[in-house]
């Protein structure tokens, strides 16, 4: 198995560097002969998947003659956690990325050409594309083979770590990747275009798609991870402001900005250098998160840096290009950017969405690379925490979802009038939601109250815009669906942050307690082996002192041996108004058994809000036969 | 009509270099009033000015046979080999929280021996080391 996949590597690799010197070739000598090239880019894709899909059967048959699989799989593993550990680790996670790059390095070549794209262009992307091919491949072959024989084999592996073992975080590092990786074709793009000096409304139509469809990826795994958190990890949140997490939302950000310019862009043929920038910062950030994360230099909630000075080499690099950006770009868009006569066109608005999204992510990065640079400066440790993050970003979604909603409404160029008559019937309905939601639950802060309305206000004009849509079957906006899915989204996370209670207690078995609105009975507990794992059970009943409903609750404390780890399970009552989270842990030489009991609001609802804005991102895909979309 | 085009950009320009700056003074005063300072119980011990009213993290492991639990919380001491600090807590315990594990608590000072926390990490990995131990244990 080891040879096998050291072979389709090779093959890899050499492929690689016959593309590299064939688009050489054929961009001096300008001709554009796709035979080989086709070829080429057959054999490797194909070895590329070949080798991964090797790797994914030693995990499956516990082929421990190769030291990746031994480090990572058990034999007592379940089928699909042996398939997904082949990502869990660095090794595998990086051919993933390869594989990724190469796949979308053939698709691009494939459809460029269906596009009748310029030659040059797509021989340009193709070479820009391949060293990067090259250089991952290269890193990958050195340091961090995944196919390294272990002599003599072993009879059984080492496991993986047992919170790993989820089905949410299964999938969550092959979405992101998706997402990540995916942005490598238009960073190749955007240097291909510098290049050849290609038509800049062309840039926009050649690389559009692909932003929202890895837009749509990277949405999907930030969700995947933030649901694995919020059952996982035990404290029932699903944000932390985390590192890590954090490198995954820098480039959601930089990618939600740069869709919004390409689309001016592609109208009004302005912001191309601006696009330029943001399509390169895309990748840029991708692959430093990635880096961060994955070398472990990030300081996080659950995990602590290593050696800081690893990184301060990738985040110096980052910060140069940075510079050289903003240095291009007051170079080449300060015109467009000052000089925007008509405040109240389409494409201004759209421009400020990009300022605000330039501020998240400034905001993100300090707050997550500052620490990094103060401890290799002074070697004090620090971290970031999350009010931070909450103050600098909560109060600007109030700005963003009111511009958002007359955004759309605006034609592009001219100067018209900025508020339609059903903003105003928009805004009344919003105070009346927020009046009664005041009047019949509790009172809500000023700062709750203001975002409730401006998420209410985009929340009944894109609803509108959709009704209007479902009856004439006229015109729809692929953003409608996102634009929604952002108000519901920022709407539920607010009645949830409002309404969420928590209650922390030790109990031993038999005893009950008594809160606001429920009453909880520790009946018993129950010992139980499982297949990989020994697992206590609790049982307790929570009664719900208003309606009378009980439901019984069976959270969990697991002994797993391979290797030897102890992890609290969660049980979860989702609802469609709102979850019961139940945890329970051990103490050590006691009786009492520490449990922590949430009642979290509209959880579902925060999930289904994502979801949608995730599917906005690629309506248009499956909307186009109906009617207009733009 | 040239001279009041360019004296709109400069107002224009003017504007933006205002709003950049006040963000980014924004950006650092926020960031200065949130930043966690990670102390060692050695650290404490030898730090003259105690600040008791703001928020820290302490790290290092936790001490063998140190946990005690009631039914209003927990307590244990977080060690560094050296020198040690008491911890109280009253909520729940994070995954991978043991004796003789990498602990970080984050809370305020009591006084040099006291700490009460109220949130406490542990790692997601079984073989996790606070770097301040690797350190201790390296020397």
């Amino acid at each position: 198995m080891a040879l096998s996949g050291n072979i389709f590597l090779v093959i890899t690799l050499l492929t690689t560097i016959l593309i590299l010197f064939e688009s050489i070739n054929q961009i001096i000598k300008s001709v554009a002969s796709y035979k080989i090239l086709d070829l080429l880019s057959k054999v490797q894709v194909t070895a590329i998947i070949t080798s991964f899909l090797l790797l994914i059967c030693a995990f499956i048959i516990s082929d421990f003659s190769v030291i990746n699989v031994y480090e990572n799989s058990h034999t007592a593993k379940p089928l699909f956690y042996k398939i997904s550990a082949a990502w869990g680790n660095h090794e595998g996670s990086l051919l993933l990325w390869i594989n990724l790059l190469i796949f979308f390095a053939f698709i691009f070549f494939r459809s460029a050409r269906k596009k009748n794209e310029e030659n040059k262009y797509i021989l340009w992307v193709l070479l820009f594309q391949n060293i990067i091919v090259l250089v991952f491949l290269l890193f990958l072959l050195i340091s961090s083979n995944p196919f390294l024989e272990l002599n003599p084999q072993p009879v059984e592996g080492l496991g993986l770590n047992p919170i790993l073992q989820d089905p949410a975080l299964a999938i969550h590092p092959p979405l992101l990747y998706v997402g990540f990786v995916g942005s490598s074709i238009y960073f190749s793009a955007a240097l291909s275009s510098l290049v050849t000096q290609q038509n800049k409304r062309q840039f926009a139509l050649s690389i559009k798609n692909y932003v929202f469809i890895t837009w749509f990826f990277q949405t999907l795994g930030i969700l995947a991870g933030s649901i694995w958190a919020y059952y996982e990890l035990g404290w029932g949140g699903f944000w932390f402001w985390d590192p890590v997490e954090n490198s995954s939302l820098m480039p959601w950000f930089a990618m939600n900005a740069l869709a919004h310019s390409l689309i001016v862009l592609e109208k009004k043929n302005i912001y191309y250098h601006w696009s330029i920038i943001l399509a390169l910062m895309t990748f840029l950030l991708s692959v430093t998160g990635t880096f961060l994360v994955r070398s472990g230099i990030l300081n996080s909630v659950h995990s602590f840096a290593n050696d800081p000075t690893r990184g301060l080499f990738i985040l110096l690099i980052l910060f140069t290009l940075i510079l050289i950006s903003i240095f291009v770009f007051f170079r080449h868009e300060k015109e467009n950017f000052l000089n925007n006569s008509h405040i109240k066109s389409r494409e201004f608005f759209l421009l400020i969405n990009n300022w605000l999204m330039v501020f998240f992510l400034a905001v993100v990065l300090i707050g997550t690379t500052y620490p990094i640079f103060l401890q290799v400066i002074s070697d004090q440790l620090i971290s970031v925490g999350p009010p931070y993050y909450n103050f600098l970003i909560v109060p600007f979604a109030i700005p963003m979802l009111l511009l958002m909603g007359l955004a759309t409404k605006l034609s592009w160029n001219q100067n018209n009038s900025l508020l339609k008559k059903n903003h105003l019937a928009y805004l009344v309905l919003s105070f009346l939601v927020l009046i009664i939601i005041n009047i019949t639950i509790q009172n809500i802060s000023f700062l709750s109250s203001v975002i409730f309305i401006s998420a209410f206000f985009l929340i009944f004009q894109n609803l509108h815009e959709i009704v209007i849509f479902l009856k004439t079957k006229k015109t729809l906006m692929n953003y409608h669906f996102s634009h929604l899915g952002f108000a519901l989204l920022i709407l539920f996370i607010g009645l949830n942050h409002n309404f969420s209670r928590e209650y922390n207690f030790n109990l031993t078995p038999g005893e009950k307690v008594d809160l606001d609105h429920y009453e909880i009975e520790f009946k018993n507990l129950q010992q139980t082996n499982r297949e990989n794992y020994n697992v206590l059970v609790g049982n307790f009943l929570i009664q719900n002192k208003k309606t009378g409903k009980e439901k019984m609750f069976f959270p969990e404390i697991r002994l797993y041996n391979n290797p030897q780890t102890i992890t609290y399970e969660a049980d979860i009552a989702t609802q469609v108004d709102l979850d019961l989270y139940l945890t329970m842990s051990n103490l050590p030489r006691s009786e009492f058994y520490s449990i922590k009991f949430q009642s979290k609001p509209f959880m579902l609802w925060i999930w289904v809000s994502v979801f949608l804005i995730a599917l906005g991102l690629i309506s248009k895909f499956f909307l186009r036969r109906y009617g207009k979309i733009d | 009509m040239l001279v009041k085009k360019s004296r709109n950009r400069l107002l224009i320009l003017f504007l933006f270099l205002l709003v950049l700056g006040s963000f980014t003074i924004l950006i650092i005063n926020t960031l200065k009033d949130n930043l966690l300072y990670f102390f060692t119980p050695t650290e404490i011990k030898n730090k003259e000015d105690i600040a008791s009213n703001k928020i820290l993290r302490i790290g290092g492991m936790v001490k063998k046979d140190s946990v005690r639990s009631s039914r209003s919380g927990v307590e244990f001491i977080i060690t560094d080999f050296k020198n040690e600090i008491q911890v109280t807590f009253d909520g729940s315990l994070p995954n991978l929280f043991s004796e003789e594990k990498g602990v970080i608590a984050q809370g305020m000072l009591k006084d040099k021996e006291f700490f009460i926390a109220d949130k406490v990490l542990a790692k997601h990995d079984e073989n996790y080391m606070p770097p301040e131990i690797k350190k201790i244990e390296k020397k």
